[in-house]
């Protein structure tokens, strides 16, 4: 079980806000107006107004601000690596120099503009998740694909296939976990030994996991067949998405905000800070 | 030296807002040769107080000593408690993962270091303990019956050879007559001396069966006693997904009409009072 608590990021908490009541097609967009968005700011001011959109999302999504960046804690690292790799990868004008590494100041620039914009990525797709709900994202997703079903794209399938694989993750952690003492019980060793003794003895948990994952996956399919699912054909829905004002909305507004940050970037900022 | 369970709690998830209390204050002791019943509704903590006595949970609060050894975290004995107490999961043919029969039920001691022919006796005497045919040990035992892959399961803990014997819902998924086997078979391992603890939501077995029995609901233990004392006590005071056994229910109408009769009466035994009463 220890596995699904920290499995914080990207988790959906169920809630009541303006941001949860979106409709999902709408939070998909504008999560990819983000990330779009996110590769044309370079400068520590574009990112303070980044951070400031940030706060306004928390605000709207009635999700603290805290546990939205602990969410991300996971990706510190990553976010590191890329600071870091670009320090030291970056010609330009040198700055100094430790031994066979040249830190120029390009570098740094380099680095802190890809190290924000790698954190804010994580952040925003994170925050997609969390207020969106599993089932709601892939249908989501479904209406969005469906026009490329005129190009044989299986988009409901996919969808299906999404939903199912979202399903059943707590699922398999439950058996995973069951199988684990089991073997445990039989005198399994999983914590001592060499790399490679180690590595063997995990056989006796992913055979029996297989297994069952193939039990589980016939038996779904024969559950959906008997309630006459046919793959690529055409289902009613019981909660359609409605597409509403507020939708377009938040849109606009979205893309207004981003509008602005480019104009500050361009027009603004050079003239301030020059 | 026996099993003994002092005060144990627990809670899943404590501290957060889906903390569960799934056991709360259970004590009780199980000696070897003895044969015990905990029942209980789904959710009781049944599961859960069975992975605290071979230490696959260790209790919150209170302790679970074995044969002398306090289960710890981080204590270099808990091995030893798992295989001092033999396991058996619920469903555990799910387990499986060898080629045959024989790697299967060799998993256990092999891991205990057993090696040459003390494993190769070790897997013959628990096959022959749960009734199984030699011929099958090259089989696949996905290839088994379910009764025959309950039995190789079974073999595989028996093979470690357990001073007690833990398992959860042994009838689980068994026909009448798996389960008949099962409990003729169960009763053979208590008489060779091991402590056996079944966990079951079958009344009729645990009446029949046990020595004792412990009621458990929402993880406290209502009641404990023998199988005499639980049958009159649930007639009294109903517990919830406990279903009381039709014969139980005849034998105490047949006490309330003056028939002198225990409440956990065989078959036989019922047909006699009656053949008695009526001449």
């Amino acid at each position: 079980m220890s596995l699904l608590t920290n499995m914080t990021l990207g988790q959906f908490v169920p809630g009541d806000s303006f941001i949860h009541a979106l409709d999902p097609r709408c939070k998909i967009v504008c999560t990819f107006i983000l990330l779009t968005g996110l590769f044309m700011a370079s400068s520590p001011a574009d990112f303070a107004l980044w951070a400031a959109l940030l706060g306004i999302l928390s605000l709207l999504s009635k999700t603290k601000l805290r546990v939205i960046l602990r969410s991300a804690r996971s990706v510190w690292v990553l976010v590191a690596i890329t600071a870091v790799l670009n320090v030291f990868w970056t010609p330009g004008n040198e700055i100094f120099r430790i031994g066979f590494f040249r830190v120029t100041q390009e570098g740094l620039t380099v680095a802190f503009s890809m190290g924000m914009r790698l954190f804010f990525l994580v952040i925003f797709a994170g925050m997609l998740m969390m207020t969106t709900s599993p089932m709601a994202f892939s249908d989501g997703l479904e209406r969005l694909l469906s026009p490329l079903a005129k190009l044989r794209f299986p988009a409901s399938e996919m969808a299906m296939m999404m939903t199912i694989a979202l399903r059943f993750i707590p699922t398999l952690f439950e058996e995973t976990d069951r199988i684990l003492k089991a073997q445990l019980s039989r005198g399994a060793d999983f914590e001592t030994g060499s790399v490679i003794k180690r590595a063997r003895s995990f056989i006796p948990v992913l055979i029996p996991l297989f297994v069952l994952v193939f039990q589980r996956a016939e038996n779904l399919a024969t559950a959906m067949e008997s309630r006459c699912y046919v793959a690529g054909k055409k289902r009613s829905r019981l909660n359609p998405l409605v597409w509403c004002a507020r939708d377009s909305g938040a849109v606009l507004m979205l893309l207004a905000y981003i509008a602005l940050v480019f104009f500050f970037d361009r027009v603004v900022f050079p003239v301030m800070f020059s | 030296m026996p099993i003994e369970i002092q005060n144990v709690s627990y809670t899943y998830n404590s501290g957060t807002s889906a903390a569960y209390e799934a056991l709360s204050d259970i004590s009780f002791t199980v000696e070897r040769g003895e044969w015990i019943a905990i029942v209980g509704h789904t959710g009781s903590g049944k599961s859960t107080l069975a992975q605290h006595m071979n230490a696959l949970l260790l209790p919150q609060s209170g302790s679970v000593t074995v044969d002398g050894i306090k289960s710890r975290e981080k204590s270099k004995e808990l091995r030893t408690v798992r295989r001092k107490v033999g396991l058996v999961f619920q469903y555990p043919e799910q387990q499986f993962f060898a080629e045959t029969v024989r790697e299967e039920i060799a998993f256990a001691p092999s891991n205990w270091g057993v090696s040459g022919d003390d494993l190769e006796r070790s897997v013959l005497d628990a096959a022959g303990a749960v009734g199984l045919d030699t011929a099958l040990l090259e089989n696949n035992p996905f290839a088994l019956s379910g009764g025959q892959r309950r039995r190789v399961a079974l073999a595989s803990i028996i093979a470690m050879r357990p001073d007690y014997l833990v398992l959860d819902e042994p009838t689980a998924g068994l026909d009448a007559t798996g389960i008949r086997e099962l409990s003729s078979l169960l009763g053979r391992i208590r008489d060779s001396g091991l402590g056996v603890v079944q966990i079951t939501h079958d009344l009729q077995s645990a009446l029949t069966e046990s020595s004792r029995i412990l009621v458990l609901e929402n993880g406290r233990c209502v009641t404990s006693g023998t199988p005499e004392e639980i049958a009159s006590y649930l007639l009294d005071n109903p517990v919830r997904g406990l279903l009381i056994p039709p014969l139980v229910r005849f034998c105490a109408g047949l006490r309330a009409r003056g028939v002198r009769i225990n409440l956990t009466s065989g078959l036989p035994e019922v047909l006699a009072r009656l053949e008695e009463a009526r001449g």
